[in-house]
């Protein structure tokens, strides 16, 4: 059962991750065209080989966004998708695509999440009162709306501080390993030319010295909203074959939801990433052992910590240790987001996860230039969707 | 306590009314499946266990444990400006049933996961009461 592996990611475009963007403003079809033309150049394809799409909201329409685009973009499609999972958008957008490859109705699929500002309406707007409320939805019979916005648990940082507070009271905390870990994020984001963070390392001094934000969380083991997005075109193995590039076959994922907020959560400390990698991982036929790096949503520390022991990369409680013993840089014994991650790159909204994606396949194809990971052909993926709610796992390979 | 009127109060829905009835009546009830025998909360017209519409109100003890918590050092939106730093909690009920709430009448240094809770009836309007706990 699930994917043959004969579906990859065979071409990439990100633009550069910026707090202050100070290029021109585009409307998101604009960057979704731009986006497109890059990546599939990028790939050695021409548009009239487009005949798949997968997109996700975007600011000009609430609806028919799949034709909206595929309009916009003059090419018709055989198979097109709107995700709607939050931080784990990107790596559902992969895993739909490759299937839809395997299953013959298209062969080259575009998953773009163009996140940077829009121009300015030349006629000023109110503010929309939802904007307050972030990921929870203040609608008439919302259950957020009844039962979690009137007491403030709202937008993402509570939620994820009570997870971590919860986490320290059933197995420890030591704030040195969490900030271990954003420092050596930090230290390949230096390096990495997109990210917001570049030429800027921090060190376990100065994220333990960062402002409180919701105890236990600091201000940098969260991630900074920046302007960015990316954009991967996936083909089958046929077309992977006269691209420009190594392919990087999508060999497994798996994908689990549980709750939206995480109050209902069975157990807060055993999160969906547990079941969707080890559908990913069973899929691929290998286990977490023969990872050469992983990419892991870290929208928070406590997102990766979560990750590397509910996917299976050391045991339940033994995270923080997991992150002294090892080097977590792209040069070290467990590279972990080798591209900065979301730490380092800045959040672009729901592109965010795409970051992870496009160095995943970049580290496959052997074009991290820097950060390079020495023979790199196994990749682990994950996304994270609103307070580990929804999450993804993929495994990417070289051919 | 200062009260801001524009802060996000809950509309109750035909379904949900009476667990904000008893609220405002100093009692907590929460749904119980007949069919499975478990909890529901938050109300629903369907168990989120079994899916059975066999529903039935039963009033909670009010006894309850900390099961996790945050003190946010920024307001999670405006509305909450004037509460910083909140102390937003996750209780768990000694019926088993979680809920998010905030910690009232506690110094911070005094909060820890775990510890014993009552509840306090905060009647924010005269037509809405909220559901806050503090240290039994």
């Amino acid at each position: 059962m699930g994917l043959r592996g004969e579906a990859a990611i065979v071409g990439l475009a990100e633009y550069p991750h910026r707090r202050k963007y100070l290029g021109p403003r585009k409307f998101t079809l604009e960057q979704w065209a731009e986006l497109t033309r890059v990546a599939l150049d990028d790939a050695g394809l021409t548009a009239s080989d487009i005949n798949g799409l997968v997109c996700a909201d975007i600011r000009e329409t609430g609806m028919f966004t799949p034709a909206t685009v595929v309009e916009y973009l003059g090419q018709p499609v055989n198979f097109a998708e709107k995700i709607d999972l939050g931080g784990a958008t990107a790596v559902g957008m992969i895993w739909r695509a490759a299937a839809a490859i395997e299953l013959g109705i298209c062969d080259v699929v575009v998953c773009a999440l163009p996140s940077l500002p829009i121009p300015s309406h030349p006629v000023p707007q109110p503010v929309n009162p939802m904007v307050y409320f972030q990921s929870s939805s203040p609608n008439w019979g919302s259950p957020q709306a009844e039962f979690e916005i009137p007491y403030g648990n709202l937008a993402q940082n509570c939620g994820y501080a009570m997870i971590a507070q919860r986490y320290a009271a059933e197995y420890g905390y030591d704030p040195v390993a969490m900030a271990k870990l954003v420092s050596e994020q930090r230290w390949s984001a230096a390096l990495n030319p997109n990210a917001a963070f570049h030429g800027a390392p921090v060190t376990i001094e100065e994220v333990l010295s960062s402002k409180l934000i919701a105890d236990p969380l600091r201000m940098l083991e969260i991630v900074m909203p920046v302007a960015g997005g990316g954009a991967v075109v996936l083909a089958s193995k046929a077309v992977a074959a006269r691209c420009r590039h190594r392919p990087a076959f999508v060999t497994g994922f798996g994908e689990h939801l549980t709750i939206k907020t995480p109050t209902y959560a069975r157990d807060m400390c055993h999160t969906p990433v547990g079941p969707a990698s080890a559908r990913a991982f069973s899929m691929a036929g290998i286990g977490p052992g023969a990872i050469d790096a992983a990419q892991i949503y870290d929208c928070y520390t406590i997102t990766v910590l979560l990750t590397l022991e509910d996917a299976g990369f050391c045991g339940k409680g033994e995270g923080m240790e997991f992150i002294l013993e090892h080097d977590l840089t792209f040069a070290g014994d467990f590279p972990v987001n080798t591209h900065g991650g979301q730490l380092g790159m800045g959040q672009a909204g729901a592109a965010g996860g795409m970051t992870q994606v496009v160095e995943a396949a970049r580290q496959v194809m052997g074009r991290a230039d820097a950060r390079q990971v020495f023979e790199c052909d196994t990749v682990y993926v994950s996304g994270t969707g609103g307070v580990m709610s929804e999450q993804s796992a993929l495994i990417l390979q070289g051919g | 306590m200062d009260r801001n009127f524009d802060k996000p109060l809950p509309s109750p829905t035909p379904v949900t009314r009476p667990y904000w009835d008893g609220l405002q009546a100093g009692q907590i009830r929460v749904q119980c499946c007949l069919d499975c025998d478990r909890w529901v909360f938050y109300p629903r017209s369907h168990c989120n266990h079994c899916l059975s519409d066999r529903l039935e109100w039963r009033q909670m003890s009010g006894a309850a444990t900390l099961y996790t918590f945050t003190i946010t050092r920024q307001a999670t939106a405006p509305h909450f400006a004037d509460e910083v730093p909140q102390l937003l909690a996750v209780v768990e009920l000694a019926e088993g049933v979680r809920l998010t709430s905030t910690l009232v009448n506690v110094a911070e240094s005094a909060i820890r996961v775990g510890m014993k809770l009552r509840p306090v009836f905060d009647r924010v309007s005269d037509d809405v009461t909220l559901l806050r706990f503090e240290p039994a």
